[in-house]
């Protein structure tokens, strides 16, 4: 087998089996405890743990500081980064230090504009400059010249280059719905290894745009693993819907979860559904699941969806 | 044009604060288009001005000015006879106007009264939109006539991120389309949607701001 890095992802991938992700959100705080918490009880659950990078913009831990506390501990992380927040200055010399620190997956995305940051709760940083140097394509091109031909993106070579599996975004069913395979198909040939989706709820729809990444075989050049994220109310549910781009929910989802007893129960109900229906999709090769401030709840829906033990491998 | 908007009236106050005579000076150029900062804005600013220094226990007198291009010198010397008799300009002109006047009366105080905001087109009326950023790399060729890096929240130039919502509008602003929705459509509807296909490098921002203040020589124009 013909490994470009040899993260556990990759070997999980290459063997073969349903992979696993879950997303770690870091802390708005300094305590490396708080990362090393969620690490307890999240342990053995999953491949691979993706660390967010600020996410809707709100600062956070960053999330090379939090990959390397998931990694001292024993698990391997997916160190997420945005395009937001650095040129490409900081974002090679963040690279070279998250190797150099034995992180080997890093998922490229855009990143949430600033002003999502004061969308909710929190006054956030909706003032602060945006950088956009490169965009989330171009990252990748960058990370791959950095792995496999030892230059940097103005064309120095590095004394040694960096060793990461190369992860992008998928958000299928945003619109205009016809460009987001091609769009896909842009990831994969800038090098993209594997692919996390945005969250599925629509599942005809979602398997729908998977059957025509497969036709143009880029299932497998880079393997999928959709996302999947926990529902806890239906409230939850209708924001996310009208509110998210790109996260379509079916109106009986929501019914279900306005009618239930016990929503909770309901919530994992159908997260293990969803997980069941993307395993059943030619080309998904694994699930990203996201319990958005919630992340114990996996250890009760992992077992629930039958994703265990997780695999052996070399 | 060059956009800009007034400024919140008691930031104006506030700067004037002191001051007894007053020169306000529109342009009749871009922010008279934007109706920011053309006559008419002078002539209506003006009256609000002096009630808003009086009421703040500042009186002031205000004198009024239209240049036709406030960004070139031998408007900006028509200044020249005012300017004495006053002791400080408000500019709603756009940030070259109101540096042009700084720099040629240099003993004088000179106040924005606007903020300048962007290089955008008429929409509808009363509606304007950014269309160019000035990056000094013009790809329009290239995205069938519509400048994504203007017009996408994150410059992006590979096609639309995640954060279209479902009418197609931009996840940070409601209102704006996002431009990646608008030239993939305008590429499917020539049949030319594989030209979007292309992997876009990363681009060379050198010839705009961020390669240091843009000065630019034109030997064949030097004396």
């Amino acid at each position: 087998m013909n490994l470009r890095v040899g993260s556990r992802l990759e070997r999980v991938l290459a063997g073969g089996h349903f992979a696993v992700t879950l997303e770690v959100g870091p802390p708005q705080g300094s305590d490396p405890e708080a990362i090393r918490k969620k690490a307890s009880f999240l342990r053995g659950l999953a491949d691979a743990y993706n660390v967010t990078d600020n996410q809707t913009a709100v600062v956070r831990m960053s999330s090379i500081a939090g990959a390397k506390i998931l990694l001292d501990e024993g698990l391997e992380p997916v160190m997420q980064m945005t395009c937001r927040d650095r040129n490409r200055i900081a974002m090679q010399s963040d690279l070279l230090g998250a190797s150099a620190l034995g992180i080997r997956n890093c998922l490229c995305i855009s990143g949430d504009h600033q002003k999502a940051s004061a969308a909710g709760k929190l006054k956030g940083h909706p003032g602060a400059k945006n950088v956009y140097d490169v965009d989330s394509i171009q990252l990748i091109t960058i990370l791959k010249g950095m792995r496999d031909n030892g230059v940097q993106e103005g064309g120095d070579k590095l004394t040694s280059p960096t060793k990461f599996l190369i992860g992008a975004a998928w958000t299928p069913l945003a619109p205009p719905e016809s460009f987001r395979v091609l769009r896909l198909a842009k990831k994969v040939e800038a090098g993209a290894d594997f692919i996390q989706t945005q969250a599925v709820f629509d599942v005809p729809r979602f398997a729908a745009s998977v059957a025509k990444a497969c036709d143009m075989g880029l299932t497998d050049r880079a393997p999928i693993l959709a996302g999947i994220i926990v529902p806890r109310s239906a409230r939850m549910l209708k924001y996310m819907n009208s509110n998210v781009p790109g996260i379509e929910i079916p109106d009986d989802l929501i019914g279900r979860m306005e009618s239930a007893k016990d929503p909770k129960a309901e919530g994992y109900k159908i997260t293990v559904e969803l997980i069941q229906a993307v395993r059943a999709i030619v080309g998904i090769r694994g699930v990203h699941l996201q319990a958005i401030e919630a992340e114990e709840t996996l250890v009760e829906i992992i077992p629930m969806a039958g994703l265990l033990p997780r695999p052996e491998v070399k | 044009m060059i956009v800009a908007e007034w400024k919140p009236l008691p930031e104006i106050i506030e700067k004037l604060r002191g001051h007894k005579n007053v020169l306000l000076v529109g342009c009749a150029t871009c922010v008279a288009e934007c109706a920011a900062g053309g006559e008419r804005e002078v002539e209506t600013l003006a009256p609000l001005l002096t009630m808003a220094m009086k009421a703040d226990d500042n009186p002031i007198q205000i004198q009024t000015k239209t240049l036709e291009r406030q960004c070139e010198w031998e408007f900006v010397e028509q200044l020249a006879d005012i300017i004495p008799n006053v002791d400080a300009v408000v500019s709603i002109a756009c940030g070259i106007g109101i540096q042009a006047i700084a720099e040629r009366y240099p003993y004088m105080r000179v106040y924005p009264g606007v903020n300048t905001t962007s290089l955008a087109i008429r929409e509808q009326p009363g509606i304007w939109m950014s269309r160019c950023a000035a990056c000094g790399d013009c790809i329009l060729g290239e995205t069938f006539g519509l400048c994504p890096i203007a017009r996408c929240a994150k410059s992006l130039l590979n096609g639309p991120c995640g954060g279209t919502r479902k009418n197609g509008k931009c996840e940070v602003d409601e209102n704006a389309d996002c431009v990646w929705r608008l030239i993939i459509e305008k590429a499917e509807s020539r049949g030319e949607l594989n030209k979007l296909l292309e992997i876009r490098k990363t681009k060379d921002w050198s010839n705009s701001r961020h390669g240091g203040p843009k000065r630019i020589v034109r030997e064949d124009l030097r004396p």
